[in-house]
Formats: structure tokens, C-alpha cells, sequence
């Protein structure tokens, strides 16, 4: 990053900005990271005078529905600003050169010992026969994980495939597709956002916290960002009012399912899936799946295509409906937990280790919500 | 001679490799590999169809939301579920929506660079190009020399920067390039305005299928959005104002910057009407049904094919029985040898590779080099997409597309031999998201209409449980997804999918050869495209990306036990 770069003052003067927009923005982001709002200066100062920060986003056994996310990134104008506070060295479905001018790219970042970069990796990788069911350039992507995650400060794997394999992972795995931290094992700085795929949302706010707090923020044992993962969306359901009160969708289009009732009854798998799709919503906030009136398909849960399916099936063994700790246990139960206490509300948690910004971010206070099954 | 290896080919969906030998500025020969692969199909087996959709329609995320369709439509044919009629409009809707979504992405994020000199920009005058923006499309508000000035600016900024991201190493300065400074200016501005504009629209799919990319309300039977206008958590008067609204900012934009922008590029590249010809045939099943009676005649984009470039004549009638598969060039094998063909119900897969192992620097294109597929109709390739489908429309004597057909083929001065080309598939595209812009206003207010008479249903239950099914049933949907023909087969079983495949557009444009030898369509296309400096192909791009290359859905393997399958019962 050359020392006369222009500051983003001058970027945001460009683009007809006001200074107080931009602060307004950054408060958004606090309230997505969960942090309290005294945290809004110090990340609109991180974004005003840090250098562009070089990522490499790689696409291995992908659908793009990544990237296509990524191009959503919805809040109005300013966070185009954002996304210049990044400098996109290589995305193959955005970039200007192909073949070996995209390989020259690529290259150039791994090179450069000195330039700290972040690699976003979308897609499984295939581990069977040798990796030979992807490559690039003659490369296998395991090789190409390799040598860049290795290298990188931080990796972000976004979308379920690139977290635990996704679909191309799921039974009977063809291709032995696995997730970035089968693949690329014991990297320090990994953080995993699943989703099928991750909401952009989320992804913008983890770019400004790494610019703002030169680390990631806090996350679960399974590396997933608290602020994001840490709460069960039934806990924050539109319709949570509805289950209490026992009104549910009978059948698709009756008058419940016109009225907003609770979809549990449909198969929603709201009440074991961890997410806060309620609380920031997709495209913008214009809707998500519960409020759209079709159950959650719990596509942020591990291995969710062989764990929360059937689709339409409804989930075992809720009692005693309207009483939220049994929600809480079908959840974690669901999942396969074996943690002790009552872990759920980590959202809360992370506010309370983050209620300094000289508190720890090893995740220590902040008890794990969720282990792997299977 | 040269052979080139392009890999990745950029600015697509996926993973595709090109290796293009040259000679004498020319291409003259092409080999067209994709190197991923998942298995979907297999994934499927065992599962329940209702959940079909959702796992499909992750067969790619550009083209979200066309194999959800495609795979509704399989399970409802083999049920025999007649939607409702709301259910009918809400998912054109939704798939016009992204037709004109994914287009003017194509367009002016992976395609434009292809003939925008984005540094040629930086030296453009605002005045003049404010000049030239009121010339193209005298109606649009962006036009004054402070807005260009603007936006130069900003480029300047990023550019002095000297991180250029995504477009370092880009081919700027190539001699192909031939727009004027502040043409590129231009081309730049609505780069950026389209990244806005598609953002926006796209919210269209979040109010009728909750979020995207990958929607969420696709229903087997329906649709999981309920309609009614007296509350708030279904559409209603609200819901369907919000999309007027951006319906008609998506109609605006195609109107006075998309079709200008086209017209006004395809003005400097003329000569691109005589390259990138390709196979000269072209399929369409058709798409956008009128009722719900599931007819052919139904369709608004008409099902049809053309063989030999022949538009005189009215398009020939689709039977899919006559559409077979080939592994000769293909990393997989047939039981019964890898020179047959097999029509995809008695499909079987193997997938065997015999490439090189990498790291590797070119394939053996004497052998297997793809994991595509070789689908053939009636033994012959076939160029499937908006060309195709604005080629049947026209020979099948659809006014509006006639008429736009010929009102470009007056504007440029050309013939209809031009459409036959690299710059004929990049304007045909234009032409359909017109035409399809025009076509949303209309889906809303009969939308609105049903609302408003107490027409409610949104789901056909009568099959929902798997208890009322047969203990075996099979059947087959189509659509037209933005890049071509799209078919999905399902074969059900005690409740389960016992078969499951898809025959995806990109598997039709970007196949290897087949047992005959026989180019496929971007093969075909590539043949004579001039390369002026072999180390910077920026004309084979051109060429390739005039298909929109989407290789995530294109890749698929069919049923193990294909030979198992009976025949499929196609009542649509």
C-alpha cells in the first residue's frame, strides 16, 4: 500500500458521501457485530486510515451463490466504501484477466511476503482420487487451499461447502468434498461463516471488525462468529408469539399461514438452528425464509443436508410448547451437544466480553454453542 | 502454430478451460473442458422429492432459482399436480425477474470487459461523454459532465491508489479494443450504476421467495408465499406497490441504459457479426406458461428448433426422446462402449478420470478431456440460450420478438445473417431482457387482480402427503433458465427419488466432442476468431463469454442405475 493513497475521506467526498452517513453506517455494523455502540468511532477511524487490505477469494467445488451474496451487499451506497477498504486481487468471476494473467495475479499477492492478505475460500474441495474432481490451471484446488490459506493472515470460509463440505459433501460424497478446515488443517486464523449461502450482512461486518481490530472477532468452538451464530433463531422468531400461543400453519395458503402463524408444524427447523437471519433478514432486510411464510431449512447447521432434512418433517420431541428452555434443549439436542449449562444466549455473552476493548477475544468467557455431529 | 491454454476462463460461473490452437492469427481448432464436479444426482437418491428443489437449485447460485422450478415441475409431472394459478404467476415472476437480473449482470459485469478499455476511460472528457450519454438515451438523469467527472474521479482514486484489485492485468491497450475514451467513461459509469440497480432489483425475489440468491417459497404444488390483501404477513396491496416500483426501475434501466449501451457498443464492433458463428442449430423447450393447462401453446418463449441457421421456415417440433449423451470425450464410461449415445433415461455414469495428473499443463484432447457431457438432439450439437430462443420466437412469427429482432438488425444496418455471430448472441440477449422487462408489469397486476377477487390459493394440496402417492411415478420439467434449456427427470419410488438428472444449458453450449468428432457449440464458435497477440486472447473471451458459460450447473452426472429406468410419461 503506497504511503499517498487517498484517504477515505477523499473516497467518500468522491462518491458524495457525508462524513455523517458513513458514521451512521459504521453504527449499523456495530449493531450487527453486537458491540456496544462506543465501538462506532473506533471502526469508522480503522476504515478512514487503513491501507486496502489485498483478499484473494478463492472458488473451488462452488455454486457462486457466494459471490452472488457478496454482490448484494446491500446497505445503501456506503458499503460499496467498505468494499473499496478491500482490494480484490483475485475473484474469478469478477476479475478482468484470465488464464495466466489471472494466474499472474494470484501470484503477485503470495509473493509479496510483506502485504498481509485475507483469503475467502467458497466451495468444497475434493479430497478423493487425488483432488482431481477440481482443478485451475492444471492445479487441484487442495493444492491451491494450500498454498494460499498457508500463507494467508486470516481465511474466511463462506457458505456451508466451504465450512463442512456442503451438498457435494453430503451422503454419499462422490468426491470426498470437504470444508476448508478438513482440507487446509490446523490454520490459526479461520473463520467460518455456513450458510447456504452466508448472509453478506455478516460478511461485511467480519471485514470491518478485522480492519478495525487487526483480528477476528469472537468465535464458537466451531469457529463461527458469535455475533452471527450465537442465538437460536426460534429465540427471536417474528412468529415466536405464535408458537407460545399455539397457532400454527396447518397447510400451505390457510388462514394461519396467510396470518404469519408459527411454521414449526411445516418442518421448520428454526427452533435447532443457530442464526441471526431474524435479526438482520436478507436482501436488505426485505424479508427472510420464517417471515416469507417457509419453515428455516437450518442451512447454517453443520451438515445440514444429511441433519436437517426431510424438510418438511417436523422435529422430534418438543413439549410443552411455549416454554423456551425446552426450545433451548431441543436445539442444542438436535445438534449433538455436550456442553453444560445453559450456553445459548452467546450473543449476550460475546457483548459481555466485548464490554472493553481491552477484553479478551480467545472466546474463553464465551461458552461454545455447538459441536459437530457425526 | 500455437496452442493456447486459457484456464481459468474468467468472468463466468465455474470452472472452464480452453485450449485453442492458432495459426496465422486464427483459431483453428478449440477443445472446451470443464474441471469440477460434484454429483448431484447421486446426492438426490433416497431423499424425499419434496426436497428436491431445495438441494437443486444449489446446483449453481448465478442461475438461482431455475433448477428449484425445473425440479418442482419434474415432481408435480410425475404426481400429476396442477398448480394453482397464483402459484403460476409468482414463479414467473420470480424467473422473469431473473432473467433481466442475470443479463444486465452479464452484460456490464463479465462481459463488458471484454470490450471496455477500462483505462482508456481515465483520459475520456466528461463533457463529451455527457454529450454522448444524452445522444444514446436522451432520457436518462445521469448524463451531466459533473456526474462523469465524478465517477472519473473515483477511477482515478482507485487507480492512483495502484492497487487495481480486480482489474490489474487486465488486457488494457489491446488492439481489439475499439470504443472511444468516453464510450469506455460511459460503459464504466453504468458498470457501477448496474451493480446498484441489480442489488435493488433483485428484492423482487426476496418478497416472493424470501431471500437470494437460493429462494426459499418453492413449494411442490405451489408456492409457500400467501396471498392476502388484509394482512401483513402475506402479499398484499403493499407488497405489490414495492414491486411495481421495481418493476418499473428494472423496465427503465433496460430501456435507457442496457439496449442504448448495446446499440451503442455493437455500433464500433460490427465485424464481431461475422465471427463466432457456431453450430448453427438451436433448441428451446420453451418457457412462461400463459395458463395452467400445460401446454406447448401456453408458452410465451415457444418451444422449438433450428437446424442449419434456417430462420425462413417455422421452428421444427421438440420431442425429448430424441436427446442422447455422449462419454467419448468425457471423463466417464458406458457400459456398453464409450461410442453410444444414450437418451438420458437410460443414462449410466462411471465417472472415470483420464486426464493428466496435475499439475499439469495441457490435456489430451485426442481422448477424455471434460467432465461435460456431449448431449446431442437428433445426433446433432445444439446452441441452447437467448439467441436460441429469440431465433424460434422470430421463425415461429412472435411479433414483439420479431419486431425487436428487426428493429436491431435496422439500427446496425445489418442482415439477419448477423445474428448467426458473437455480437448476434450478445444482442440477442439484450433483446429478450427487453422484452421480458416489458412482460413483469403485467404478471403483477394479474397478481394483483386474483388478490383482489378473493383468489387466494397459492398451494395445491391434494398431493402433498407421500400417502397419496403412487408407489411409482416418474416425470419431467423444463425451463428456459437465462443460459438455455433446462430439463429436469425424476423417477419416485415408495416415497423416495429413485432417479434423479438434469440436461443443463451450459452441458448443450460448452460439451466436447462427440463419438462422430463433432464440435459442440463454443467449440464450433471458436473457429476463425482472429487473435491478434496469442499471449493476451482477449477475442476468444469475447467469443466464449457471448454464451454466458455457467459450468457449476453444467457438469451432472445421471442415475447409476440408469438401466432400470421405464419409460417416462411426458405430458408437457
Amino acid at each position: 500500500m503506497s504511503a499517498d493513497a487517498p484517504s477515505l475521506e477523499a473516497r467518500l467526498a468522491a462518491q458524495g458521501i457525508s462524513r455523517r452517513q458513513f458514521l451512521k453506517f459504521c453504527g449499523a455494523l456495530t449493531a450487527t457485530l453486537a458491540l456496544p455502540a462506543g465501538y462506532a468511532p473506533k471502526i469508522a477511524h480503522a476504515l478512514e486510515t487503513g491501507p486496502r487490505l489485498p483478499v484473494v477469494w478463492l472458488e473451488f467445488q462452488d455454486c457462486a451463490g457466494n459471490t452472488e451474496s457478496f454482490l448484494r451487499a446491500s446497505t445503501p451506497s456506503v458499503a460499496s466504501i467498505v468494499l473499496e477498504q478491500i482490494s480484490l486481487e483475485y475473484h474469478e468471476t469478477i476479475m478482468a484477466p484470465a488464464g495466466h494473467a489471472a494466474e499472474k495475479s494470484l501470484d503477485a499477492v503470495l509473493a509479496n511476503t510483506g502485504q498481509p492478505f485475507l483469503a475467502i475460500v467458497e466451495g468444497s474441495i475434493p479430497t478423493k482420487d487425488g483432488g482431481i474432481y477440481c482443478t485451475i490451471g492444471g492445479k487441484t484446488a487442495l493444492s491451491i487451499a494450500e498454498s494460499v490459506c498457508r500463507k494467508a493472515a486470516a481465511t474466511i470460509a463462506v457458505g456451508a461447502c466451504a465450512w463442512d463440505g456442503g451438498w457435494p459433501g453430503a451422503n454419499p460424497n462422490p468426491t470426498g468434498a470437504v470444508g476448508v478446515k478438513t482440507a487446509v488443517p490446523g490454520l490459526k486464523s479461520l473463520v467460518n461463516m455456513p450458510g447456504c449461502p452466508m448472509n453478506v450482512t455478516n460478511l461485511t461486518a467480519v471485514l470491518a471488525h478485522f480492519l478495525t481490530f487487526k483480528e477476528l472477532p469472537a468465535l464458537d468452538q466451531e469457529g463461527r462468529p458469535l455475533f452471527a451464530y450465537g442465538q437460536l433463531i426460534h429465540n427471536n422468531c417474528e412468529r415466536r408469539g405464535h408458537f407460545d400461543a399455539g397457532r400454527f400453519v396447518e397447510s400451505w395458503g390457510d388462514e394461519g399461514h396467510r396470518k404469519g402463524y408459527c411454521l414449526y408444524k411445516m418442518g421448520c427447523k428454526g427452533p435447532q438452528t443457530y442464526s441471526n437471519c431474524p435479526a438482520v433478514g436478507w436482501n436488505d432486510g426485505t424479508s427472510w425464509p420464517i417471515g416469507a411464510g417457509h419453515g428455516c431449512v437450518g442451512c447454517m447447521s453443520p451438515k445440514f443436508w444429511d441433519n436437517t432434512v426431510p424438510v418438511y418433517e417436523r422435529l422430534p420431541n418438543i413439549e410443552g410448547f411455549g416454554v423456551e428452555a425446552t426450545a433451548d434443549k431441543v436445539g442444542l439436542t438436535a445438534l449433538g451437544v455436550v456442553a453444560a449449562g445453559v450456553v445459548v444466549h452467546g450473543v449476550a455473552s460475546a457483548i459481555r466480553a466485548k464490554s472493553s476493548p481491552q477484553a479478551s477475544h480467545d472466546g474463553s468467557e464465551v461458552p461454545a454453542t455447538t459441536t459437530k455431529k457425526g | 502454430m500455437a496452442k493456447i491454454v486459457i484456464d481459468p476462463v474468467t468472468r463466468i460461473e465455474g470452472h472452464l478451460r480452453l485450449e485453442v490452437q492458432v495459426e496465422n492469427g486464427r483459431v483453428t481448432d478449440a477443445w472446451s473442458s470443464s474441471t469440477m464436479f460434484r454429483g448431484m444426482e447421486l446426492v438426490l437418491k433416497g431423499r424425499d422429492p419434496r426436497d428436491a428443489w431445495v438441494f437443486a437449485q444449489r446446483i449453481c447460485g448465478v442461475c438461482t432459482t431455475v433448477h428449484a422450478l425445473a425440479s418442482v415441475r419434474a415432481v408435480e409431472n410425475a404426481l400429476g399436480i396442477i398448480i394453482p394459478d397464483n402459484a403460476r404467476l409468482i414463479r414467473n415472476i420470480i424467473e422473469c425477474t431473473q432473467y433481466i437480473q442475470d443479463h444486465v449482470i452479464h452484460f456490464y459485469h463479465l462481459h463488458a470487459l471484454d470490450w471496455v478499455d477500462i483505462v482508456s476511460a481515465l483520459s475520456a472528457d466528461p463533457a463529451a461523454t455527457s454529450e454522448l450519454q444524452k445522444a444514446v438515451s436522451p432520457t436518462w438523469a445521469k448524463a451531466s459532465p459533473a456526474y462523469f467527472k465524478a465517477v472519473q474521479d473515483r477511477l482515478k482514486t482507485f487507480a492512483g491508489g495502484g492497487q487495481l484489485g480486480p482489474f490489474n492485468n487486465g488486457y488494457w491497450g489491446h488492439p481489439a479494443y475499439k470504443l472511444p475514451a468516453e464510450a469506455n467513461l460511459m460503459a464504466v459509469a453504468h458498470y457501477l450504476e448496474a451493480l446498484d440497480w441489480q442489488r435493488e432489483i433483485i428484492k423482487i425475489h426476496a418478497i416472493l421467495g424470501a431471500k437470494n440468491p437460493h429462494l426459499q417459497t418453492y413449494l411442490v404444488g405451489g408456492m409457500a408465499i400467501p396471498v392476502d390483501p388484509n394482512t401483513q404477513k402475506a402479499i398484499n396491496d403493499s407488497r405489490i406497490g414495492r414491486m411495481r416500483e421495481l418493476a418499473k426501475s428494472a423496465l427503465e434501466f433496460v430501456q435507457q441504459v442496457y439496449i442504448p449501451d448495446l446499440l451503442a457498443v455493437a455500433g464500433f464492433y460490427k465485424d464481431w457479426a461475422a465471427i463466432g458463428g457456431g453450430v448453427g442449430n438451436f433448441l428451446a423447450y420453451g418457457d412462461y406458461p400463459q395458463s395452467n393447462d400445460g401446454s406447448v401453446e401456453s408458452l410465451l418463449l415457444p418451444r422449438g428448433m433450428i437446424l442449419n441457421k434456417d430462420i425462413g421456415s417455422a421452428p421444427g417440433a421438440v420431442s425429448h426422446e430424441k436427446v442422447s449423451e455422449y462419454v467419448t470425450h468425457s471423463w466417464y464410461t458406458y457400459a456398453g462402449g464409450d461410442e453410444a449415445a444414450l437418451h438420458p433415461f437410460q443414462g449410466e455414469t462411471a465417472p472415470k478420470y483420464t486426464g493428466p495428473q496435475p499439475p499439469f499443463d495441457f490435456l489430451n484432447t485426442d481422448a477424455k478431456y471434460s467432465w461435460l457431457k456431449t448431449p446431442r438432439y437428433d445426433g446433432q450439437p445444439m446452441e441452447v440460450g437467448p439467441l436460441a430462443r429469440m431465433l424460434i420466437a422470430y421463425a415461429a412469427g412472435k411479433e414483439r420478438p420479431k419486431a425487436l429482432v428487426g428493429l436491431v438488425l435496422k439500427t446496425l444496418n445489418v442482415g439477419p445473417e448477423a445474428l448467426f455471430s458473437t455480437l448476434g448472441r450478445t444482442a440477442a440477449r439484450g433483446l429478450e431482457t427487453l422484452l421480458m422487462a416489458e412482460q413483469l408489469m403485467g404478471w403483477i397486476g394479474e397478481l394483483e387482480q386474483n388478490m383482489g377477487s378473493g383468489k387466494l390459493d397459492i398451494h395445491n394440496g391434494e398431493k402433498w402427503s407421500p400417502g397419496s402417492w403412487p408407489a411409482e411415478a416418474e416425470g419431467w420439467g423444463s425451463t428456459e433458465a437465462p443460459r438455455g434449456a433446462l430439463g429436469h427427470w425424476v423417477r419416485i419410488k415408495d416415497g423416495k427419488i429413485a432417479n434423479y438428472q438434469a440436461v443443463v444449458p451450459t452441458t448443450w453450449n460448452g460439451s466436447p466432442r462427440d463419438a462422430k468428432g463433432a464440435r459442440g457449440p463454443y467449440e464450433s464458435a471458436l473457429i476463425d476468431t482472429p487473435v491478434a497477440d496469442p499471449e493476451r486472447p482477449l477475442e476468444v473471451l469475447r467469443t466464449v463469454h457471448s454464451f454466458d458459460p455457467c459450468m457449476a450447473c453444467s457438469v451432472h452426472i445421471v442415475n447409476t442405475r440408469g438401466a432400470e429406468l421405464t419409460r417416462i410419461q411426458v405430458t408437457k
